[in-house]
């Protein structure tokens, strides 16, 4: 057993504050409802310091609900990872499950502790195991304030959600050092593992910060939307949350949203903003496969999880990068009792030989089976196109969606108007086909409704589901 | 009377027609062109025709298709507003030969007035007073001294066939008329190859103030008072006032028999507008006449309660004017600010787009204060490129000016739009502007006060610190999410720009008391707003407050932007500690660099002047972009160094598309 190093040097902070950063401790202080931080100890000799071995462990409140967070700290170690580092987060992870408390790591680390040798990578392993039993039984965030590399990248990346904040912060599973070895190629921390690569080309991260008090200020914020336990299962609705918007609210701008022209797009946040209390809709991984829009609104204080075709970008068709994004979203969201609003306007998915490659086909697929094995309330609004198996898999009705509605410049069908003059039809027959009132009468919508009701609609379709039997079943 | 109406215009002058015509009880008919489909007045007529492609040219001015309209839906008359083909001669000529009465007055009058030189002979026929000038030639310096003896000083030295300033001289002395008269031969002789000058009176400061008429088929016309429209930019009007703070009753009695003679001399039948500049002096000279209904026609509706567009019907109906001139009594004042898409804030460039949010506030009457707002757009609607960028005419009236300048100061921070770039910062800017306040006005108004363009300020002093006791009352609604929160008295610190303004907030019955701890002050703070209204309606002490809420894009995540009078701040409330940690990211801020050049407007680029590595300086051109069929150079706001050139000649960009990016 190495020696464990207890508090940070003196100046530590100053330090920190002169590089515009924060202390661990002013981290967890910061990310805390005041007043409400206790100190969870290992449970083991040796851990007699709240700092003990580059780590804090505390539970506390965020917006009134508990909630366990451990903090990296750099000031001690490095905040590297070895022994009792390493069982002082099992035993706080332990603590989180056993409760069913929601879990965050601060990450600020230097990795792995090297003298700790075979210990480290135990400690590493442990970690791993609880994190994965962790999964879809207590949400788990995890923030990266700093380095976060090699084994620390996997323990980071095995949460529900990642934030990255400050410009040097950076995840990666190997180092520069590692990459000249193989490769003989010179690369930066941060070409290889910042906040820019994993905003948005390896979509790792769901919101990116400029410093710490924003991050840990998005971090409530995004705590807020999770849901609360209720008896034996998560609830979005059990969350306090006051609403003073009006669920009535008509949104007169959104009769027009939907551009003349077919083939203009149009912002489909303009309607989330629109229809959310207040416009309170918070976007995950907005700058990854950014075609497909996924993140939380409020209806009438309720958090719900909302998957959208973004027309502006490449007219909403569906990538290989957008299902996956989706998939794991719904997956989410049906793990923690959160009902699904889906806004459908796909064209289709994006052909091409590169797509088949990355496996457009078993991602797409997977976006399918998160629908349809789904038990949370989903409701379905077609504003433009559902047009195929890609409108389909948007949570169609045959797919297990609760409630579906329709625009009136909705278009449902098997193809679209273009597609069916090129085979031959009438644009007549074709538009005929593919009128939401085909839909509503076929019975694969409920009604259509005009745009501006749009809100009040949804609103009442989740009263309407409220009863709906979906608790998860625990492990 | 008539029994059916078209209206061959749009926009909010058409729905305003309408208005008069649906009250009098008259059906009406709407045009529109292709890019009017959702428009406004095409909803609130009792009927509308498509009558073309979305190009003027192809339908708001096609004479032949408007005459089919008629035709089709049985209208008896036509007004044409104001624009369009509303000064042609032509189109009443037209509609006359097919035998539809035209809403204005007859050709002969539209001929006589439209032509400039023509107007001002009339004008001098009928005792009109027009600028003193010699408009002979002039032999030689002697000469020209001497008429300059006659008209009086300042005079102004013109080259014959000039223009952009060349060959321009004012003369305040026969000695500088002498020389100036030498100097400005022999520039109009070397610029234009003519060396022929003349001159005239020039006017110090001049303002711009116009006479409205109204005259009927039986030889009947009279005066309705005076219009001041001395606040313009680029000669576009922005703010309009009646009566004039410059007239007295004498010299408005002399300029409104000067305008109905003008009228009689052309045997005028109809609303008009006789246009004035006028000295300091109070001094007034003829500078043409408008042959149709003006824009700002409504400030002489609230100040005379005479309906114009009323009395144009019932005169091209053959009716006598009812009204004679002993009749008419000015009561009050009246302000208009017209509120354009247009960013003020980056030298006036039009914008368009979807009006997201569109909420004018509301119209009515209420302690002898009224508020008007003549309009053609909707929440959700369009400005296109195709027509005028005007939004609103925002009117108020009141006893006084200084009431009625208050009650549009209040009702313009009432005003939210969103989705577009408007004027309105600039037109709140302008109602509090001392020297707009004290009357002194001249044509040059806005050159001289707002020498560097416009520019957005942060509030200050007692406003900074009524506006930071408006976002503490807003955070506290949202107290019972935060957390932790238990009865009693709340530190925050709120974020107003660059200051902190650290508060205790207390929530008392009715309404929230905010204390600075810095200087002990308390203000009361009452208000229903609710989070998500882009219009926060309250009071801070007692004073009757409109401030517009936006959240900061994307999420509002980093506070909300505060606009008020003309200034506008971003405001974020958090916990004194969050405050004091934000403190220390100080270090941090800028580390990012990196800006870019983005697109003010949807439009296509014509050509990019910089390359990459390329360092510019402020203010240099980098880009030149074409839009609503104008040539925008684009300049650089500060000296940086071109990274990446994203968009080439070609390209067409959408609003806030990126251009360039810098180092």
């Amino acid at each position: 057993m190495t020696a464990s190093v207890s508090v940070p040097a003196p100046g530590w902070a100053e330090l920190q504050h002169a590089r515009g950063r924060l202390t661990a401790r002013e981290r967890v202080a910061l990310l805390l409802d005041a007043g409400s931080l206790s100190e969870i100890a290992a449970g083991a000799a040796g851990d007699a310091d709240a700092h003990g071995d580059g780590v804090i462990t505390v539970q506390g409140r965020i917006g009134g609900r508990a909630v366990c967070v451990f903090a990296k700290d750099f000031g001690v170690a490095q905040g590297t990872l070895a022994e009792l580092h390493a069982r002082r987060i099992t035993r706080l992870q332990q603590h989180a499950l056993r409760s069913r408390m929601p879990l965050i790591g601060l990450y600020d680390t230097a990795g792995l502790r090297l003298q700790a040798g075979l210990a480290a990578c135990t400690g590493f392993a442990e970690i791993a195991r609880h994190a994965a039993r962790a999964q879809g039984v207590i949400p788990q965030i995890s923030v990266v304030l700093g380095p976060c590399p090699g084994a620390d990248a996997l323990l980071a990346s095995l949460s529900d959600f990642v934030l990255m904040a400050n410009d040097d912060a950076e995840l990666y599973v190997s180092g520069p050092d590692a990459v000249r070895a193989v490769t003989h190629t010179q690369v930066t921390t941060q070409a290889l593992g910042g906040a820019a690569l994993h905003a948005q080309e390896s979509g790792l991260a769901d919101g990116v910060c400029d410093n710490d008090v924003q991050a840990l200020l998005k971090l409530r914020r995004l705590f807020a939307f999770l849901p609360s336990r209720q008896g034996n299962g998560w609830r979005a609705e059990a969350a306090p949350w006051p609403c003073l918007d009006d669920a009535g609210r008509e949104a007169p701008a959104l009769d027009t949203l939907i551009p003349a022209d077919d083939a203009t797009g149009y912002d489909v946040k303009e309607l989330l903003h629109e229809i959310a209390d207040a416009g309170d809709f918070m976007e995950l991984r907005p700058a990854h496969a950014a075609n497909l829009v996924t993140g939380f609104v409020r209806l009438e204080g309720r958090s719900v999880g909302v998957v959208a075709n973004q027309s502006a970008v490449l007219a909403g068709a569906i990538d290989d990068a957008a299902a996956r994004k989706a998939a794991r979203f719904i997956r989410f969201c049906d793990a923690f009792g959160l009902p699904v609003l889906s806004v459908v306007d796909a064209p289709g998915f994006l052909p091409g030989v590169a797509q088949e490659q990355a496996g457009l086909a078993r991602h797409a697929g997977a976006l399918l089976a998160a629908y349809a094995r789904a038990r949370v309330p989903l409701v379905t609004v077609v504003v433009r196109r559902a047009l195929g198996a890609a409108g389909v898999a948007m949570g169609a009705r045959a797919l297990g969606a609760d409630l579906v509605y329709a625009w009136p410049q909705a278009q449902i069908g098997l193809i679209g108007v273009r597609g069916a003059q090129a085979l031959g039809g009438l644009a007549a027959d074709a538009q005929q086909a593919l009128a939401p009132s085909t839909a509503a009468s076929a019975g694969e919508i409920d009604e259509v409704i005009a745009p501006r009701h749009t809100r009040a609609c949804v609103i009442r379709a989740l009263a309407q589901l409220a009863g709906k039997n979906y608790l998860p079943q625990e492990p | 009377m008539f029994s059916k109406i078209l209206i061959a215009n749009r926009g909010e002058i058409a729905c305003r027609i309408i208005k008069t015509a649906r009250r009098m009880g008259i059906k009406t008919v709407a045009v529109y062109s292709d890019a009017d489909v959702r428009a406004l007045h095409v909803r609130m007529a009792d009927e509308a025709v498509h009558i073309g492609a979305a190009a003027a040219s192809d339908s708001y001015l096609n004479i032949e298709r408007i005459i089919a309209a008629c035709r089709q839906t049985g209208a008896q008359a036509v007004h044409p507003g104001y624009g369009f083909l509303s000064e042609r001669a032509a189109f009443p000529r037209a509609l006359q030969e097919a035998g539809i009465a035209f809403i204005g007055p007859n050709p002969g009058a539209m001929d006589a007035m439209g032509d400039k030189i023509e107007s001002k002979k009339r004008a001098n026929a009928a005792k009109v007073s027009t600028v003193p000038g010699h408009l002979g030639v002039i032999r030689d310096a002697e000469h020209a001294v001497q008429i300059a003896n006659e008209i009086g000083y300042p005079v102004m030295i013109k080259a014959s066939a000039g223009g952009g300033g060349k060959g321009m001289r004012i003369a305040h002395s026969a000695d500088e008329v002498a020389d100036g008269f030498a100097r400005s031969r022999s520039e109009a002789s070397s610029s234009f190859g003519d060396d022929r000058v003349f001159v005239e009176k020039f006017i110090v400061q001049p303002r711009h103030i116009e006479i409205q008429i109204l005259g009927d088929k039986h030889g009947n016309i009279v005066y309705l008072g005076e219009r001041e429209c001395s606040i313009q930019r680029r000669n576009q009007k922005v703010i309009e006032e009646a009566p004039s703070p410059l007239l007295d009753e004498g010299t408005r009695k002399r300029m409104g028999e000067q305008a109905v003679a003008l009228a009689r001399a052309v045997n005028y039948d109809s609303a008009g507008t006789v246009e004035f500049v006028c000295g300091q002096d109070k001094s007034f000279y003829f500078l043409e006449m408008n042959t149709r209904l003006q824009v700002e026609h409504p400030v002489t509706e609230l100040i005379t309660g005479v309906d114009l567009v009323e009395q144009m019907i019932r005169v091209a109906a053959g009716e006598p004017l009812a009204l004679r001139q002993e009749d008419i009594r000015l009561n009050g004042w009246a302000v208009e600010s017209r509120v354009y898409a247009e960013d003020p804030s980056r030298n006036f460039m039009p914008s368009t787009g979807r009006l997201t949010v569109y909420r004018p506030p509301a119209e009515c009457v209420q302690d002898g204060v009224t508020v008007r707002n003549d309009t053609g757009v909707f929440e959700g609607g369009e400005i296109s490129i195709h027509y005028d960028p005007m939004i609103a005419k925002l009117v108020t009236h009141a006893p006084t000016r200084a009431q009625a300048i208050e009650a549009q100061a209040q009702a313009l921070d009432a005003f939210a739009i969103e989705g577009i770039s408007h004027n309105i910062p600039f037109l709140s800017a302008l109602m509090r502007h001392r020297r707009w306040r004290e009357g002194r006005l001249s044509t040059a108004f806005i050159a001289d006060e707002f020498k560097g363009g416009f520019v957005l300020r942060a509030p200050e002093g007692a406003l900074a610190r009524r506006l930071a006791a408006v976002a503490a009352a807003m955070d506290a609604l949202t107290w019972p999410r935060q957390g932790g929160a238990g009865l009693g008295p709340q530190a925050r610190t709120v974020l107003l720009g660059e200051q902190a303004h650290a508060v205790m907030v207390d929530c008392v019955p009715g309404a929230w008391r905010v204390q600075d701890v810095a200087t002990g002050e308390t203000l009361r703070v009452v208000s229903d707003w609710v989070p998500g209204q882009p219009t926060w309606h309250g009071s801070v002490d007692d004073e009757t407050l409109a401030v517009q809420v936006r959240r900061i894009a994307p999420e509002g995540e980093e506070g909300v932007l505060l606009s008020h009078a003309g200034t506008r701040v971003a405001a974020r409330v958090v916990h004194p500690l969050a405050a004091e940690m934000l403190r220390h990211m100080a270090s941090r801020a800028g580390a990012r660099g990196g800006t870019q050049l983005r697109s003010p407007m949807p439009a296509k680029v014509l050509a990019v002047m910089v390359e990459e590595g390329r360092a510019v300086q402020a203010g240099e051109v980098l880009c030149i972009v074409e839009a609503m069929k104008m040539e925008i150079s684009l300049s650089a706001e500060q000296s940086a160094t071109v990274s990446r050139v994203v968009a080439q000649p070609g390209d067409v960009l959408a609003l806030d598309a990126v251009i360039l990016e810098f180092a």
